[in-house]
């Protein structure tokens, strides 16, 4: 179905760059977000992922899932990893040393990686200018070592390291908001996606792509693992999340904000909260909390792009 | 021809001449002029290179690690916390087999605070698989900077290496220096051609994690690789020495021949110990020295053959051992002692902490015995002495 304002691909690559034999949960839609994303970024990428899921999936010695040239260092220097390239690139390419290409670097990591041991060196990188784009896969946990909360793990949630019980609620502080963070950087261009809104996805990762400075792309990909759900829910909890307003899909070019889908009306989050395991403990009232910090928060999102 | 230059200064422009292509750095004190240096070099654009200027050395290291891995020859400097900071990073460049180049200016660890030399950095560094060379002087800093990249880039070696000097003692020291011509560099230094490099015309995986049915494997391939580098890098030192006339050995004695009393020692210190040799011979007492330009590969046998029938070894270490019964270099040298079951008297000195003035009268002293009658309390469990503490 036509959406309004998303622009349709009807000839979607059909290579495949993350391909045979990873070793992702069933229902990981993370992967799939990956997968579709480096359709759109195509053969000219340059790969860096941080310590993670992705690359615990993916790269058993001597094993590979990826058919693009592909760099792990550690877990916090993804975005450091991709500078050097980045800038390694241009200096061989000035010398003639490798042909000049439009070769795109992408950095990977999850959200701890990220929004957690990884962001100054994000900050780093950002701040410096270097043409790449990193992608924030966010499943809200550290659910590579087993479920542990980050800084991007929902206020509400139970997880290994933030337990509800007598004295506690669960997570007891809410997302960080690491577009927020990147916007501020005045880079470019920023985006919010989900692999269950494909196309939305693709447009954005095209725009990443042919961003002259850094991009952003911060993609929620659900867990049915961490989250406590089916496995093939994640598509459909992709959807409640977006159409809750719990995660908005916008997108910041140029410091310009844009709703790129937009839920209005939106569900009622006690929808999106249902059903998962991580929200089991949660009471009303606390559901009743959460609802009012979504709704002002999606407030504010429309209000920053009225200000055009 | 010689001419008076600062050793830092000297140090960035060996890493130019060995026409470096990426640098990405962050500073510390007092590794600073080196960067500030090569940083203005490249401004000037008398140098084709990329110079990142990251947000901390954790990142100057990562980026290393990405501009070696595209096939960039790749140059950085630290010091002190910088080179804790990098301490995860610096396992993994060398377990990848980037050829990088740093310059460490060896300097005290926190805490207390001290942005002055000794060897606390290194030495907290010493098994994270890097080839480690130790220079005197200012000569030694330039010729090792460029030997560096040949070794690093060897095909049989391709393993990091780390240039040591010491903090302020040489880096911020102005010395007669030879500066080679880029001709000869060049000459001696072929530009890097990686093994592997990213692109997307030949993807490769790199850094992919090991099951426990591959990592022990992989880890002794490492070892092989900078336990074979020892002839790589003596090939490198004889070949500098042909072209250059200037010759270097992974252990270079003093005055050892006559000597059944020799002192180890690392780094600039080597020049005061000198000093103290030759004032004993003054006096018709012998006393000698041996200095290890390589620290890893740690050069046992040519050690070991030097050491074997000395009656009394000294050893100076620039480190405080935190609760070891010794000094690492101490340790390392007694180790291969037991292993070629040779017992020997041997004594271990820490001096010169924290950028303490060491004067050639503590050897003196260390030779006559006399060195910590007056300092030293005596600690159980603790067989090393610390010159010069007060009361």
């Amino acid at each position: 179905m036509r959406q309004k304002g998303i622009e349709i691909y009807t000839d979607n690559p059909e290579e495949e760059f993350a391909v045979s034999g990873h070793r992702a949960c069933q229902g990981c839609a993370e992967i799939l977000a990956v997968r579709l994303a480096l359709k759109i970024f195509g053969k000219n990428t340059i790969l860096v992922m941080a310590t993670g899921c992705m690359e615990i999936i993916s790269t058993p010695l001597p094993t590979t899932t990826w058919t693009l040239p592909w760099i792990h260092v550690a877990f916090e220097n993804a975005a450091a990893v991709a500078s050097g390239i980045e800038g390694a690139l241009k200096i061989l390419m000035e010398k003639n040393k490798i042909p000049r290409e439009d070769i795109r670097v992408v950095a990977i990591a999850g959200d701890g990686g990220t929004s957690d041991i990884g962001l100054q060196a994000l900050s780093g990188a950002l701040e410096r200018g270097h043409k790449f784009t990193y992608i924030c896969l966010d499943n809200e946990a550290y659910m590579n070592t087993g479920i542990q909360r980050s800084s991007a793990t929902p206020y509400g949630a139970s997880t290994t390291t933030s337990p509800p019980g007598k004295k506690s609620i669960g997570q007891a502080t809410w997302k960080k908001d690491m577009p927020k963070i990147a916007v501020a950087h005045n880079i470019p261009y920023v985006a919010t996606a989900c692999p269950s809104y494909p196309f939305d996805l693709f447009s954005k990762v095209k725009k990443a792509r042919m961003a002259d400075g850094p991009s952003y792309l911060h993609i929620l990909s659900v867990c049915p693992t961490g989250w406590r759900i089916p496995t093939d829910l994640a598509i459909e909890y992709g959807k409640l999340a977006v159409r809750t307003g719990v995660f908005p899909l916008y997108e910041v070019e140029n410091g310009q904000y844009k709703i790129t889908h937009s839920p209005e009306p939106l569900k009622p989050i006690k929808e999106y909260i249902k059903g998962q395991g991580r929200f089991r403990h949660l009471n009303d009232d606390q559901i009743a909390k959460i609802q009012g910090r979504v709704t002002k928060e999606w407030d504010n999102l429309k209000s920053r792009c009225e200000l055009k | 021809m010689k001419k008076g230059i600062e050793v830092s200064i000297a140090a960035s422009i060996a890493a130019k001449l060995a026409r470096v292509e990426a640098i990405a750095a962050y500073p510390i004190t007092p590794q600073t002029h080196i960067v500030e240096h090569l940083a203005e070099i490249v401004a000037n654009g008398e140098l084709d290179a990329v110079y990142i200027n990251v947000e901390s050395e954790h990142s100057a290291m990562s980026a290393c690690c990405g501009s070696s891995a595209t096939g960039a020859r790749t140059f950085t400097s630290t010091s002190a916390q910088g080179l804790e900071l990098m301490h995860e990073i610096l396992f993994i460049a060398s377990g990848m087999r980037f050829p990088i180049v740093m310059a460490t200016v060896n300097r005290a660890l926190s805490s207390p605070l001290s942005i002055w030399g000794d060897h606390s950095d290194v030495m907290a560094a010493r098994d994270t698989g890097w080839i480690m060379l130790f220079c005197e002087n200012g000569q030694e800093v330039v010729d090792m900077i460029i030997m560096a990249f040949r070794i690093a880039e060897d095909r049989g070696v391709l393993l990091p290496v780390m240039v040591n000097l010491d903090g302020f003692s040489l880096s911020h020291v102005i010395e007669p220096i030879e500066l080679p011509s880029q001709m000869m560099v060049d000459k001696f230094l072929p530009p890097y051609s990686p093994l592997y490099t990213l692109h997307p015309n030949k993807p490769v995986t790199m850094g992919a994690y090991a099951m426990p049915e591959l990592y022990t494997e992989a880890k002794y391939a490492q070892e092989m690789a900078i336990i074979n580098s020892k002839e790589i890098i003596k090939n490198v030192m004889d070949e500098f020495g042909k072209q250059f006339g200037r010759q270097y050995k992974p252990v270079e004695t003093y005055n050892t021949e006559n000597a059944d009393f020799v002192f180890v020692a690392l780094g600039s210190i080597g020049e005061n110990i000198k000093t103290a040799i030759d004032e004993l011979k003054g006096e018709g007492k012998n006393a000698g020295l041996v200095q290890l330009r390589l620290f890893r590969p740690f050069p046992s046998e040519e050690l070991f053959s030097v050491l074997k029938d000395k009656k009394r070894v000294a050893v100076i270490e620039r480190v405080m051992p935190a609760g070891a019964p010794n000094g690492p270099l101490f340790q390392e040298i007694s180790s291969v002692m037991c292993t070629n079951s040779l017992l020997m008297h041997m004594e271990n000195y820490i001096v010169g902490l924290g950028g303490r003035d060491v004067l050639p009268e503590s050897f003196i002293d260390i030779f006559n015995g006399t060195a910590c009658e007056k300092s030293t309390v005596p600690i159980r469990d603790k067989n090393f002495k610390v010159i010069g503490v007060r009361g």
